[in-house]
């Protein structure tokens, strides 16, 4: 019974850091490539959440839906880097803050404007409900099974983009020397068009996978952005590695947390303290994390040290 | 007097001037709101210590301003129920007083402040920013499952607190235990500013390697810094708190975090008054937006953009033209 809890446990721990990789590798991919640091990229997750619910809504078609959220979160992160982003490359880390918070205040408003405040529900495709059977008898959510084998595919192919291509060639470029690269003739703002595109779309995706599960609604996406920035510190800020080893630790960290910490204090509280002293730590436990990784290491795990 | 010094002059006469008619035309809606824009000003002078002279951008002092609002809230929640908040090792009681919460609030935010600066300014740059927003979210998690104080209900508290020979349920009176705070925290800045110490972390800000060569640690410097400016958002806090009577874990949330900056770059960043003139127009553009619309925030999402954009500086860098010492 315990082994089986605790490996459905872990199942869930690295559902929710292959998601949140989807999240981080987009903010680490801009910040190491542009400098820029990007709170807009939980309002592009719940896009491509809201876009997916949408399109599922009228076409019934969860494939459709998430093209819809791949596209729309893109398409929002193109405009937002043309019309926005573009003007605060050279500026300070303030100013990215405050006009990303700004964008986030218009697109979170904008969106309850468009679909109200209540919550819409994305619903899991039928081929894709139900249980499957894991060997050693586990039953698992066929869905989560899903989107953890979707997200380390996605990881995977960001993975060879980035080593094996030749735009991936022109990101490491630009990760190492901005103006260097624009001088031998890559067309640098086309290429932070992309960039951004990619890391928003990634995002989106992100939101739409997730949205099945939960509701989804305005707001969503703030709370795993700060968790991805929790997952950036801890893997270092433009390391992609980082970000996946960060993202399936602190989902682990999360999940198992949850779990254990009541039951551990449990040995020696009543059950009433136990739960509630055990539950509320387990709410700071990533945090805790996050602290001893910069007590021992402060530019992260596989941060470049300055 | 140059014109930044004519425009915080009248910015402060301002908040004598709306008030006193407010109370004289017998508004005391008017009077709240000028309350609300003087403690959320408090709080921006706080930040604005960080921000605008260390230059650290902390996205977290919502973590601050919850410790000072929860501190009152606990205090004045078991006085109100008149159970003691421990009796081991020793009897501690609740209280009702202000001028104890205030203690006990600033205090414990500037604790908090030296623990969560200690870690955080080991790094720097966007680092920072993430490391501070990830510490105020973690203190709004624990509040919302430690379950003893409301969790994620919060905490109401029926009577306002009270103060030594006022009245603190007349809003005029609460409103000028406020706005003496405000003053009082304006003037501890401005003597900052100009004390070899404000001196020190302007220079830290701008080049921290030539701080060190004449014998300054850069980190102390900043330390402290991060732990003053913690303690004043931490009175604002519980000042806010005492204003609504009521305690939530959403007084923790990043957006707070977001707000409490916005109203120093409204204002204009580094300014003395920069975070008074962010607040106050803050809570006109909330009363005044927020009456056209319930979508009011896209409207002050524009408004930010676009100060961040083309009028850097804020409302006092427009209007009184570059510091003439500021880099």
């Amino acid at each position: 019974m315990t082994t089986l809890l605790f490996i459905e446990q872990v199942l869930n721990g690295l559902q929710s850091g292959v998601m949140l990789f989807l999240m981080a590798a987009g903010l680490t991919l801009v910040f190491g490539v542009m400098g820029l640091i990007n709170l807009a990229h939980g309002s592009v997750y719940m896009i491509g959440a809201f876009a997916a619910a949408a399109v599922a809504g009228a076409t019934g078609s969860f494939l459709l839906a998430l093209a819809a959220s791949l596209a729309a979160a893109a398409a929002a992160g193109a405009l937002i880097e043309i019309v926005v982003i573009r003007r605060l490359y050279d500026r300070d880390h303030l100013d990215q803050v405050l006009a990303t918070f700004a964008l986030i205040l218009i697109f979170s408003e904008g969106t309850r404007w468009a679909f109200g405040s209540f919550p819409l529900y994305l619903n899991i495709p039928e081929y894709l409900s139900g249980p499957v059977t894991l060997p050693g008898g586990i039953q698992y959510p066929l869905y989560r099974l899903t989107i953890i084998a979707a997200g380390l595919s996605v990881a995977a192919g960001l993975f060879l983009l980035i080593s094996r291509t030749r735009l991936g060639i022109q990101i490491r470029a630009g990760e190492s020397d901005r103006e260097m690269i624009a001088a031998l003739g890559v067309d640098i703002s086309r290429l932070y068009t992309i960039v951004f595109a990619l890391g928003a779309a990634l995002a989106g995706l992100a939101g739409a996978l997730v949205g099945a599960i939960q509701s989804v609604q305005v707001g969503m996406g703030e709370p795993v952005l700060i968790l991805a920035f929790v997952v950036i510190v801890i893997g270092g800020i433009g390391s992609i590695k980082g970000a996946l080893i960060g993202s399936i630790l602190v989902g682990l960290t999360d999940t198992l947390g949850g779990l254990f910490l009541p039951r551990f204090f449990g040995l020696f509280l009543d059950p009433a303290s136990a739960t509630s002293v055990g539950s509320a730590l387990a709410s700071m436990l990533i945090y805790i994390l996050m602290a001893g990784v910069l007590i021992v290491k402060p530019s992260g795990l596989f941060g470049a040290t300055t | 007097m140059n014109r930044e010094q004519a425009l915080n002059t009248a910015l402060f006469l301002g908040f004598l001037v709306v008030p006193a008619w407010a109370w004289a035309a017998d508004e005391p809606f008017m009077i709240t709101l000028a309350t609300r824009a003087a403690i959320l000003a408090l709080a921006g002078v706080g930040l604005n210590i960080v921000l605008g002279m260390g230059g650290l951008v902390s996205l977290g002092h919502a973590a601050f301003f919850g410790i000072g609002g929860y501190a009152m809230g606990i205090l004045a929640s078991h006085a109100q129920s008149f159970t003691p908040l421990t009796d081991w090792p020793f009897l501690l009681e609740g209280t009702k007083s202000m001028p104890i919460i205030w203690v006990v609030a600033t205090l414990a935010s500037g604790v908090a402040a030296l623990g969560i600066g200690a870690l955080s300014l080991r790094t720097s740059g966007a680092y920072f920013i993430m490391i501070t927003l990830a510490f105020g979210q973690m203190l709004y998690y624990f509040t919302i499952s430690w379950p003893a104080y409301g969790g994620e209900d919060g905490l109401s508290i029926y009577v306002r607190n009270g103060f030594p020979g006022l009245n603190t349920l007349d809003p005029i009176q609460f409103f000028g235990i406020c706005l003496s705070l405000l003053a009082a925290a304006l003037f501890l800045c401005a003597r900052l500013m100009r004390s070899p110490f404000g001196l020190a972390l302007n220079a830290a800000r701008q080049t921290a390697q030539r701080v060190e060569a004449v014998g300054i640690r850069p980190f102390h410097t900043r330390l402290t810094a991060f732990v003053i400016s913690g303690m004043i958002t931490g009175l604002a806090g519980a000042l806010f708190a005492d204003l609504n009577r009521f305690v939530s874990p959403s007084m923790f949330s990043w957006q707070t975090s977001g707000e409490i900056m916005v109203f120093v770059i409204l204002g204009g960043v580094g300014r003395l008054f920069g975070p008074v003139a962010g607040a106050a127009l803050y809570v006109i553009l909330e009363h005044t937006l927020g009456g056209i619309s319930q979508f009011w925030h896209i409207y002050l999402g524009g408004v930010l953009l676009g100060v961040v954009i083309f009028a850097r500086g804020g409302v006092i860098g427009t209007l009184a033209g570059r510091e003439v010492h500021h880099d």
